[in-house]
């Protein structure tokens, strides 16, 4: 069949972008950030805590270290679980040594499995993120906007509960939204989500209930996406880590401060033989003047009041 | 099938096969060894594009914010830094562009012109494939392509990639018809030649999947400082061997792989390592294009084809 004529028409072909989330802008051209105490790199971990169920469903896509072998799938949904059992604590350990207040994004469903996890994440002084509800419960277009809040107030509530934090930071399964998404999560409280790849800084983004600031976080040195995707080494990872941090270190001299974020996986990074890279990257990264360490959530008032 | 439909063909005849060992000179202005061309792909990649029923854009139902907002990070952040690299090694750009880009983000299209980059077409959006097009809506593409060039920028179209890759049996001649000089889909060989079509004088320009950050990033999976080896070593072996006949190495990015800050110094490295050298010739695919006509090797190549058909040798 012949294509339509109509995919010869482009109704969003305009000035800026095609749809009216947020502006478009140049990074480099945008008022400089000021950090607190003149910091020119603020640090923000975020490490992923999360939930595959045995039974989830692979319609329509599966999130990103989903199961994989057939019903009953141990190998990997324990592998996954290995994270929340003992390599969360391993990360923990690492970050209390190092003195370090960072974000943990967890589904809300850990808060009513683990809630000793979450109690031992909170008392490390660390700010939960909302991670979704579990791996399995995707954000997608075919969900209605009933289905989608629902999934997203559970998820608040679990956490917010359990940890008594006011939970204002959202990270979706995947990183993956519907149209919806942004609109119900502002509705629902939550003042910045950290699934849109485009910026390494901070914007705004509208909503039909406020803005909603989209926080950077870097997809391709996520040490998951390093891992498991690329097949690279931790070696590679801690180089292009080092990497990233030495262009971002640079830029701040002249361009305002930025922000280095790492996304780590309790399943990943908290393995014993790569617990000991991360901390090469941590010890490289606090090495230098000006870097200051903070959850996602002071960041993203940092921001707000530099705005 | 369509009214433009034919059967599948092994082999649409589009290039002939001249050895590498029986084929004239080309000799590059300066009598430089190597033309090096810099090709990045600034796109732009729809938020709710319509489905073609031979590819769907994204992987996950629309949107695919992660997927779309990676592309979009090239239009913010990543080429600037891009630009910077390039700047400070000499090279301008020839722009692969989705010609939308020109009424979405005017100010980069300018920042390009400023430095005298050129601007060749990668279709409108690179969300819209010319699978299973009519051979008119196709010219329609490719007629929108020219006018949107030309307005934006006052540029005469030379250069064409076709949008994300994608192909018609009929494409080459129909980008010959409407005044295109080189095409870069074909990635068949480090020099360029004649393409076979009904008419003009099209030739294919040497482009490259191997060097294209987007095959070895999303594909190949190479660390940002193999690329930077890559890059060099393959600059190396043609430079050594334009020392007997012109060659071509193109270095095609995208802004939102390269321009990212763990990728970005290792890429710069290597451009400013191939800058280094009297031999180079920095340049563009239209200005290869027009020296390869000028210098006559266009009909030397045709002159030596019909000698080797005439030894008896194989097409």
């Amino acid at each position: 069949m012949p294509l339509p004529d109509n995919y010869l028409e482009y109704p969003h072909r305009r000035y800026g972008m095609d749809h009216d989330r947020y502006d478009w802008s140049d990074m480099f051209q945008r008022k400089p950030i000021a950090w607190p105490n003149g910091a020119r790199i603020a640090l923000s971990l975020v490490t992923h805590v999360q939930y595959f169920p045995l039974d989830m469903p692979s319609k329509p896509f599966k999130a990103p270290g989903a199961l994989s072998m057939p019903y009953p799938d141990f190998r990997y949904y324990t592998n996954r679980d290995y994270g929340n059992r003992v390599g969360v604590f391993r990360v923990l350990r690492l970050l209390a040594e190092k003195g370090l207040k960072t974000s943990f994004a967890i589904n809300g469903i850990i808060a009513k499995r683990y809630p000793a996890l979450l109690r031992a994440v909170v008392e490390g002084g660390h700010e939960i993120v909302a991670h979704g509800l579990d791996m399995g419960k995707v954000h997608h277009s075919g969900l209605s906007e009933e289905e989608e809040n629902a999934i997203v107030v559970e998820a608040l509530r679990l956490l917010r509960e359990e940890s008594g934090q006011a939970v204002t930071g959202w990270l979706s399964p995947g990183r993956a939204q519907s149209f919806n998404t942004p609109d119900i999560l502002a509705r629902n409280g939550v003042a910045y989500g950290l699934d849109w790849a485009n910026d390494d800084l901070p914007y705004e983004m509208r909503t039909g209930a406020g803005p909603l600031v989209a926080m950077p976080l870097a997809y391709e040195t996520d040490d998951r996406v390093v891992a498991d995707e690329y097949f690279q080494s931790e070696p590679q990872w801690v180089q292009q880590v080092r990497d990233r941090f030495d262009v971002l270190y640079r830029e701040s001299a002249e361009g305002g401060g930025r922000v280095m974020s790492l996304p780590l996986h309790s399943w990943v990074s908290g393995m014993p033989y790569r617990i000991e890279y991360l901390r090469e990257v941590l010890d490289y990264i606090l090495s230098h003047d000006g870097v200051w360490n903070a959850p996602a959530g002071e960041i993203c008032a940092a921001f707000r009041a530099s705005n | 099938m369509a009214a433009d439909a034919k059967p599948m063909q092994s082999d649409l005849g589009l290039y002939d096969y001249l050895p590498w060992n029986e084929r004239p000179k080309i000799v590059w202005p300066g009598n430089k060894k190597i033309a090096v061309w810099i090709a990045p792909n600034i796109e732009f990649y729809e938020y709710d594009p319509p489905n073609n029923p031979t590819r769907t854009p994204w992987a996950r139902p629309n949107p695919d914010v992660l997927q779309y907002s990676h592309r979009d990070y090239g239009n913010r952040v990543g080429w600037q830094r891009m630009m910077a690299a390039m700047d400070r090694a000499g090279f301008r750009g020839s722009v692969s562009l989705n010609v939308a880009l020109c009424d979405h983000h005017p100010e980069i299209i300018r920042a390009c012109a400023d430095r005298g980059w050129e601007f060749f077409s990668h279709g409108i959006y690179n969300t819209r494939y010319v699978y299973n097009m009519t051979i008119e809506q196709e010219r329609e593409i490719i007629r929108d392509a020219f006018d949107t060039v030309r307005k934006h920028t006052g540029q005469e179209l030379a250069g064409w990639l076709s949008p994300a890759l994608s192909n018609n049996f009929w494409t080459m001649d129909i980008l010959s018809e409407a005044g295109i000089q080189y095409t870069c889909d074909m990635f068949h060989d480090d020099q360029p030649m004649p393409v076979k079509v009904k008419s003009g004088r099209l030739i294919s320009m040497p482009y490259s999947l191997e060097m294209n950050d987007v095959i070895v990033y999303n594909t190949q999976k190479v660390t940002p400082r193999h690329y930077g080896e890559i890059i060099k070593r393959q600059f190396d072996q043609l430079y050594k061997e334009g020392a007997e006949s012109g060659t071509v190495m193109c270095i095609p990015l995208h802004p939102y792989l390269v321009g990212q800050p763990h990728r970005i110094d290792a890429f710069a490295e290597a451009i400013e390592y191939i800058a280094g050298h009297d031999g180079v010739w920095q340049t563009t695919g239209r200005e290869i294009a027009e020296a390869y006509h000028a210098s006559g090797a266009y009909d030397a190549f045709n002159a030596a084809m019909a000698a080797h058909k005439a030894e008896g040798g194989s097409r």
